[in-house]
C-alpha cells in the first residue's frame, strides 16, 4: 500500500529509575517497547503520541519484515497522507507498562526473582502509565507533544496527559472515550475479571510457574467484552439469527453464527494475551475517575488543563456513550479551553473508533491539518 | 476576505457591530464557521458554534473555529447558565422546533442573546402570498415543501415574543439589499436583527 509507513521495526528503552505507583508499589526498573513513524522536526515540535486501549500496543502503523501480515492496530489512520500524517507529524506508539507486548508486565521476568512478576506486578492506573509514558518522552527528548491521542482506555490516558503534564501537550484528541465508566461497565469489567480469577488454571495469577494459561477464563472475558464492543444492530446485521448447518441440532454445540464467531474471537485472543495484562488493563478503566479528588465535579478537575481539545463519539457506542464525552466537554466549557466535538454516526458500536469512517476521519484531518500548521 | 463576508450576510456585520473586544460569543446554528471566524479575528472573542450538519462541523474544524455538534431542538443543556456574554442565533430562529423553549435557553445560557432573521412582513412576501404563493427570495430560497423555515414571522410577531416573555430588546437593526431601514421596518425590511436581554 502506497500509504503505508512501511516496514517498522519495534525499539525497547530501558529504565533504571524506580517508578512509584499509584498504588504505592515501586517497580524499579522496567523496559517500555515502542515504534516512531514519521520525522521529528528540528524543535521537536510535531510529536504525537498515540496510547493504547485495552488490548492494543506499540504496532500502531505499518507492518514488520519478518511478519508483513502483521499489520499495525490504527494503519487505516496513520501513515503518509492520512488523517494523522506521517509526513508531517512524529508518531510514537508504544505498550503500557504491564501489558503483553514487551514493555514490563506480569509474564515479564523480574529481575529480583529470576521469575515471571505474575500476581507480584503491581495494579496500575491511567495516571502511573501517564508518568512512564513521560520518561519515555523525556528520553527521545519530546518537552511537549503537539498532540497526545487516544481511543477508549487511551482517550483516559490523553486525557490524563493535559491534567498531569498541561504544559507538556497541545492538543489532546479524545475519541470514544468517559470521564469515567459508568457502574454497568465496572460491572462488566467484574465479570470479565471473575471469568479469569476463577480458572483453575490462574493459580492466582502465577500461572507461568505451572506451565498452564487460564484459556477458558480469558476466553469468556473477552468474548463478553467483544459483544460489548459491537452494537446489536451491527451484530444482527452480521449474523442475524444465521444457523450454520440451516438447522436447529437441539444441543449445546455451535449452532449459531455469532456463537461461531465469538469463539473463534475468543480462542484468537486467549492464545496470545496474557490474562494478568486483562485483568490489570480492565482494573485500570475502572479506577479512572480525575474527578474523584474534586467531590465528583469534573469542570473543577479539569482547571489545569491547558490543551486545546478535539472530542469524537460514535452514535451506537454504548459503552462510551456520546453522552459521556459530552460530559466531558461540558467541563472543558466551564473552563474556557478550546474544544470541538464530533458525534459520528456509526453502526459499529465502540468499535467504530479503530473503523475507517468519512466523516471521522475528515474530522481527525482536519483537526490535525491545522495542529500541524502550528507545529511546522 | 473578512469584508466579503459581511458583504454577503449583511446580518453578520450588525452583529459584530454589537461585540465588544474579547466577548464570549455562542454561535447557534454557526453554519461553516464565518461569523465566528469573523468575530474571532476582528473582536478576538472566545467563541464557539453549534451546528448539526456533519460538513458544517468539518468547516468549522478545517477554520480550526470551535464547534460543537449538537441539535439546537434539544435544548442548550450542554451548556451552563449565564456562561457567554452573547448567544447568537443568526437566520436560524425560523428553522427551529421548539422556538419558544430555545428562546428561554438563549437568555439562560447567554448575558445577551442576539438573533437575525428573514421579515415575513416584508412587502415582497406579502405581495407574493397576495398573489396567490409562498414567498420565494434571497432571504427565503426555499419552496414550501421542502423548506427547513418551521418558524416564519415578522418584526411584530417576533416583538410580541418578547413582549410576553420578559424579553427586553437593546436594539434593533433592520436591513434590506444591505441598507438600513428606519421608515416602516416591518413593511420594508427583509432580515431584521435583534439584541435582547432578560427583562430584570
Amino acid at each position: 500500500m502506497s500509504n503505508s509507513v512501511g516496514i517498522v521495526t519495534a525499539q525497547r528503552a530501558h529504565f533504571d529509575t524506580p517508578l512509584q505507583f499509584n498504588s504505592s508499589a515501586v517497580l524499579p526498573q522496567y523496559d517500555l517497547v515502542y515504534e516512531t513513524y514519521g520525522t521529528l522536526n528540528a524543535d521537536r515540535s510535531n510529536a504525537i503520541l498515540i496510547c493504547h486501549a485495552l488490548s492494543g500496543h506499540h504496532h500502531v502503523a505499518g507492518s514488520y519484515a519478518e511478519d508483513p501480515k502483521n499489520i499495525g492496530w490504527w494503519d487505516n489512520m496513520i501513515g503518509p497522507g492520512k488523517p494523522i500524517d506521517t509526513d508531517k507529524f512524529f508518531v510514537i506508539g508504544l505498550n503500557n507498562l504491564g501489558g503483553c507486548h514487551g514493555s514490563t508486565g506480569p509474564s515479564s521476568m523480574d529481575p529480583a526473582t529470576g521469575k515471571p512478576y505474575g500476581s507480584s506486578f503491581p495494579i496500575v492506573t491511567v495516571e502511573d502509565w501517564v508518568h512512564a509514558q513521560a520518561r519515555l518522552a523525556d528520553r527521545l527528548g519530546i518537552q511537549q507533544f503537539a498532540a497526545v491521542i487516544g481511543g477508549s482506555l487511551g482517550g483516559m490516558q490523553a486525557m490524563q496527559w493535559s491534567l498531569t503534564y498541561p504544559e507538556r501537550v497541545r492538543h489532546v484528541l479524545a475519541i470514544a472515550t468517559a470521564p469515567c465508566l459508568t457502574t454497568e461497565n465496572i460491572a462488566f469489567n467484574d465479570v470479565a475479571r471473575n471469568a479469569i480469577l476463577t480458572d483453575p488454571d490462574f493459580h492466582g495469577g502465577d500461572f507461568y510457574q505451572y506451565k498452564v494459561v487460564p484459556t477458558r477464563g480469558l476466553r469468556l472475558a473477552r468474548m463478553l467484552g467483544h459483544i460489548t464492543y459491537l452494537s446489536d444492530d451491527a451484530m444482527a446485521g452480521k449474523f442475524g439469527r444465521g444457523l450454520r448447518s440451516g438447522e436447529y441440532k437441539y444441543g449445546y454445540d455451535i449452532e449459531f453464527e455469532v456463537e461461531s464467531y465469538l469463539r473463534y474471537q475468543g480462542d484468537k485472543f486467549a492464545a496470545y494475551f496474557d490474562a494478568n495484562t486483562y485483568l490489570l488493563m480492565t482494573k485500570a478503566l475502572d479506577y479512572f475517575d480525575p474527578a474523584r479528588h474534586s467531590e465528583h465535579n469534573l469542570a473543577r478537575a479539569f482547571a489545569p488543563i491547558k490543551a486545546s481539545y478535539l472530542v469524537v463519539s460514535f452514535s451506537s457506542d454504548w459503552r462510551f456513550s456520546p453522552d459521556r464525552s459530552r460530559e466531558i466537554v461540558k467541563a472543558l466549557l466551564h473552563n474556557r479551553r478550546n474544544v470541538s466535538y464530533a458525534e459520528i454516526q456509526s453502526r459499529h458500536g465502540h468499535d467504530s473508533f479503530l473503523m475507517q469512517d468519512e466523516q471521522y476521519f475528515a474530522v481527525m484531518r482536519n483537526y490535525l491539518n491545522n495542529v500541524a500548521k502550528e507545529a511546522a | 476576505m473578512n469584508i466579503s463576508i459581511v458583504q454577503a450576510r449583511p446580518d453578520f456585520a450588525a452583529i459584530a457591530a454589537w461585540i465588544p473586544q474579547g466577548a464570549s460569543v455562542l454561535d447557534l446554528g454557526c453554519g461553516d464557521g464565518a461569523l465566528l471566524d469573523y468575530l474571532k479575528n476582528t473582536r478576538q472573542v472566545r467563541g464557539y458554534g453549534v451546528e448539526i450538519s456533519d460538513l458544517n462541523i468539518l468547516h468549522c474544524i478545517e477554520r480550526g473555529v470551535n464547534v460543537i455538534q449538537g441539535n439546537l431542538d434539544e435544548g442548550l443543556s450542554g451548556f451552563e447558565s449565564n456562561s457567554f456574554d452573547f448567544v447568537i442565533l443568526s437566520q436560524t430562529l425560523q428553522a427551529t422546533r421548539h422556538t419558544e423553549a430555545l428562546m428561554k435557553e438563549i437568555l439562560r445560557v447567554g448575558r445577551e442573546g442576539i438573533v437575525s432573521f428573514p421579515n415575513f412582513g416584508y412587502w415582497k412576501n406579502r405581495m407574493q402570498v397576495l398573489l396567490g404563493n409562498m414567498p420565494i427570495s434571497r432571504e427565503l430560497p426555499y419552496q414550501w415543501y421542502d423548506t427547513p423555515n418551521v418558524h416564519l414571522c415578522t418584526l411584530d410577531d417576533f416583538e410580541n415574543l418578547c413582549d410576553t416573555h420578559e424579553v427586553r430588546i437593546l436594539a434593533r437593526h433592520v436591513i434590506t439589499g444591505g441598507k438600513d431601514v428606519e421608515v416602516m421596518p416591518n413593511l420594508r425590511g427583509s432580515v431584521a436583527v435583534y439584541r435582547f436581554k432578560r427583562a430584570e
